[in-house]
């Protein structure tokens, strides 16, 4: 078993609704810093829900109401005193579909430091070297910086968004089902990358795709029916796991 | 036939005659305008008509008709023009009355500065009461001779007398705010200054006045004598002369450079004969202007209308009935619009800002009356509907996933609005522009009482300060039809005006419109959205 690092995130008697829909039931877990967490589980099973509350994405739903609470070092992210923004620029979040801007890719990488503020141009140009670089995507298209974004590939594009992401410097990074719409050799690509960022952020990961869960985190929770139904290191909850209802899901006998 | 209607094919044919009538209809349309206005600078050929009683007419054939309720008969229309002589300009003449008809060499169309064209031959010239026989090369040049006169009588009287007018006024208007003013030693002294600078221009006024008489006098000197049809002759100034020529003795590239100069004139030109000849060029800038002004009211309020009611205002009754009522705007008479401006624009506002700034001016109005700025303000609150539900339209296609994105980097709503939602909604919000813009250009109705006039002093734009008078009364295309084909003291005369002036208005419309989407085009490559 791996050594659990300190908590970053306590989530605490956590129950989601969209308007009287239960969504999510009690949940209770920890997540540790510069840790890869994946969340699995077939769908419709609150592990997305679960992953935007943590950077309160779901305030843009109408209608949702949530009890319990989460914790990000030590801070209640639900409480009214919180800004938005200010936890959104410390908990970055990549989407299930690629979604870069229509910009240039040097423009959509330092989208978030020019929110910030940041007006000098080699400051700029330091920050889009690193983050791409990051993101395993430097050396593919360093001479093509004033591209539009849209003009590169789906693995391409879903790494300027990784970018993008980390471009901010946050302290967590959620992705939701990031490979979801890439084929196997993007998969291949951002999953070495993901290997590479836990070195220096928290990861966070939503997917599908078990075998992936099984190759790059540390920690994952199993998700069934809005309930998380075991949370363990990754090693242990694939080779030895606990309850009935996970083995069946990992040998594939549903789902 | 069962099978038929079940293999979905008659769907197919109905929508697609569907699509062909309105094709249809609107080629029609644009035929028939350019059919009857293309036409209309062509040198047209005069005919001589011999009748059975002896009388010869000369005129251009200008359509032929059977006789109503008759059979096997037949009428021709015939533009005999000397309306001075005749008193009408169009002659019917049924075929059964022609004895003979022929097309004499020698005939002549003259365009006169008054009473419309003059038909007939060129028997000599009359210069101080002594008459000599002159060719057609030299009446030409005489024509271009009293032409070049024209052109600085017209210099004269626009430009320098314009110019001193417009100075007058500005002193009167500074006198009389100084004698309003508290009277003081030092106030009066200024005011003589201002008088003695008044009768200083009112002197340049007389003189200016005394040399264009000299110079109308110089111009009436030479007359031409024409032979009309019926063997009378007449006597016509050659400067009323605009031009003339023998129809049919042109030559086809000659009678080309004839359609292409007087194509240029009607398009540059100013009105003549209470607009019925002439070009329409004042009015085609009064229409741009006024689309433009318009554009640059409507545009930015549309467009945060719309954003408020999109992204903030939540989705509740109130917000519901504010959206249907501007909707329903767009439903209500655009005369209802006019009626609107003249009240609030012109007497609340304009009264206002006339009291504020122009004082001194009152009671004549400045900004109290109809002028180029309130009718497009006007236009802008008649057109603001199609803006705003072009750019709700806009915003709301501009995919959740993107803002999301955005949201998610720790924006503001702002911020995601301003940097990554607005810039990918311009294309749509352009195209709401562009129907704004053509709505806007063919209205007419609600220009009337806000400031559209027959015929505009000056443009809305020149060389005295501040340069851009939007007080000013102006001219529009539009206007221009209804008043040249309805209220004209000679409407047959003006049809074919009519016909040109609304290819015209379609044609800018037109022109407008292609600016804007290509620009919009433009646009739209720049943004366009791929998402895996």
């Amino acid at each position: 078993m791996k050594k659990k690092s300190e908590p970053i995130v306590n989530i605490i008697d956590l129950n989601f609704y969209y308007g009287d829909t239960l969504a999510l039931k009690g949940i209770n877990f920890d997540i540790s810093e510069k840790k890869i967490t994946a969340f699995i589980g077939p769908s419709g099973c609150g592990k997305s829900t679960l992953i935007r509350c943590l950077n309160r994405m779901n305030d843009l739903i109408e209608n949702v109401r949530i009890e319990g609470c989460i914790k990000i070092k030590g801070q209640d992210i639900y409480d009214p005193s919180m800004n938005i923004t200010e936890l959104r620029k410390r908990v970055g979040m990549v989407f299930q579909k690629p979604n870069p801007f229509p910009k240039t890719i040097y423009e959509n990488v330092v989208y978030g430091p020019r929110v910030l503020g940041i007006k000098k141009k080699s400051l700029l140009d330091d920050i889009c070297e690193k983050a791409l670089t990051r993101a395993a995507l430097w050396t593919e298209v360093k001479d093509r910086l004033h591209v539009s974004a849209l003009e590169i590939s789906g693995g391409q594009q879903q790494r300027v968004c990784i970018a993008r992401a980390i471009a901010m410097e946050p302290e967590i990074v959620l992705l939701d089902e990031p490979c979801s719409a890439l084929d196997p050799i993007a998969t291949a690509k951002i999953e070495d990358m993901l290997v590479e960022l836990k070195k220096d952020y928290t990861v966070v990961i939503v997917t599908h795709n078990m075998q992936q869960a099984a190759r790059v985190s540390d920690f994952t929770g199993f998700f069934m029916m809005g309930e998380l139904v075991e949370y363990d290191d990754t090693t242990e909850l694939f080779t030895k796991p606990k309850k009935k209802k996970t083995e069946d899901y990992i040998t594939g006998r549903f789902g | 036939m069962k099978n038929f209607f079940k293999s979905g094919n008659p769907y197919v044919w109905l929508t697609a005659s569907a699509l062909t009538i309105c094709l249809l209809m609107i080629c029609g349309l644009v035929m028939l305008i350019m059919i009857k206005g293309l036409g209309m600078f062509w040198p047209h050929k005069i005919v001589s008509i011999c009748l059975k009683d002896n009388v010869v007419v000369l005129g251009e054939l200008v359509k032929r008709e059977s006789v109503p309720y008759e059979e096997d008969a037949y009428r021709s229309k015939l533009k005999v023009g000397n309306r001075d002589v005749y008193g009408l300009d169009f002659k019917w003449i049924n075929d059964d009355d022609i004895a003979s008809m022929d097309y004499p060499l020698s005939a002549i169309t003259i365009e006169r500065r008054e009473w419309g064209n003059m038909y007939g031959f060129l028997e000599g010239l009359r210069k101080d009461n002594k008459t000599e026989v002159v060719g057609m090369d030299e009446a030409r040049e005489l024509v271009k001779e009293s032409k070049m006169l024209y052109e600085r009588i017209r210099h004269i009287e626009k430009k320098e007398i314009g110019d001193i007018n417009h100075l007058i006024e500005k002193n009167r208007i500074k006198l009389r705010s100084l004698i309003m003013q508290l009277p003081s030693e030092k106030l009066q002294k200024k005011a003589d200054r201002v008088k003695e600078k008044i009768e200083a221009l009112e002197k340049t006024y007389s003189e200016k006045e005394a040399l264009l008489t000299e110079l109308y006098t110089e111009a009436r000197k030479k007359e031409f004598i024409i032979r009309l049809a019926d063997d009378s002759e007449k006597v016509l100034p050659v400067f009323q002369v605009v031009r003339m020529y023998t129809p049919n003795n042109m030559h086809i590239v000659s009678k080309m450079g004839f359609y292409v100069s007087k194509l240029w004139e009607y398009v540059s030109g100013e009105p003549r004969e209470a607009n019925t000849e002439g070009g329409i060029f004042p009015a085609i800038f009064g229409t741009v202007m006024m689309v433009f002004i318009m554009s640059i009211a409507v545009v930015p309020l549309g467009v945060l209308t719309a954003i408020y009611l999109k992204e903030y205002a939540s989705d509740n009754f109130l917000s519901r009935i504010v959206r249907i009522a501007v909707n329903n705007l767009a439903g209500v008479p655009s005369i209802v619009f006019g009626v609107f401006g003249l009240g609030f624009f012109i007497y609340f506002i304009g009264g206002s800002v006339d009291k504020i700034f122009f004082s001194e001016a009152l009671p004549t109005p400045t900004y109290g009356t109809g002028g180029i700025l309130w009718a497009s303000l006007t236009l802008a609150l008649l057109t603001v509907p199609v803006v705003v539900v072009a750019t709700e339209e806009a915003l709301s296609s501009v995919p959740r996933a993107i803002r999301e994105g955005s949201y998610a980097l720790g924006t503001t709503k702002f911020e995601t609005l301003w940097k990554v939602v607005l810039p990918q909604a311009t294309p749509g919000i352009l195209t709401g522009t562009i129907l704004a813009m053509a709505r806007a250009a063919g209205e007419v109705a609600p220009l009337m009482i806000t400031g559209v006039v027959k015929l505009a002093p000056s443009l809305p734009i020149d060389h005295h300060f501040p340069f851009i008078h939007l007080e000013r009364k102006f001219m529009h295309l539009g206007f221009h039809i209804y008043d040249v084909g309805f209220q004209s003291p000679n409407v047959e005369a003006a049809i074919p005006m009519v016909y040109t002036t609304t290819l015209v208005l379609v044609f800018t419309v037109l022109t407008l419109n292609i600016v804007a989407i290509v620009i919009r085009n433009k646009l739209r490559k720049k943004y366009k959205t791929s998402l895996v």
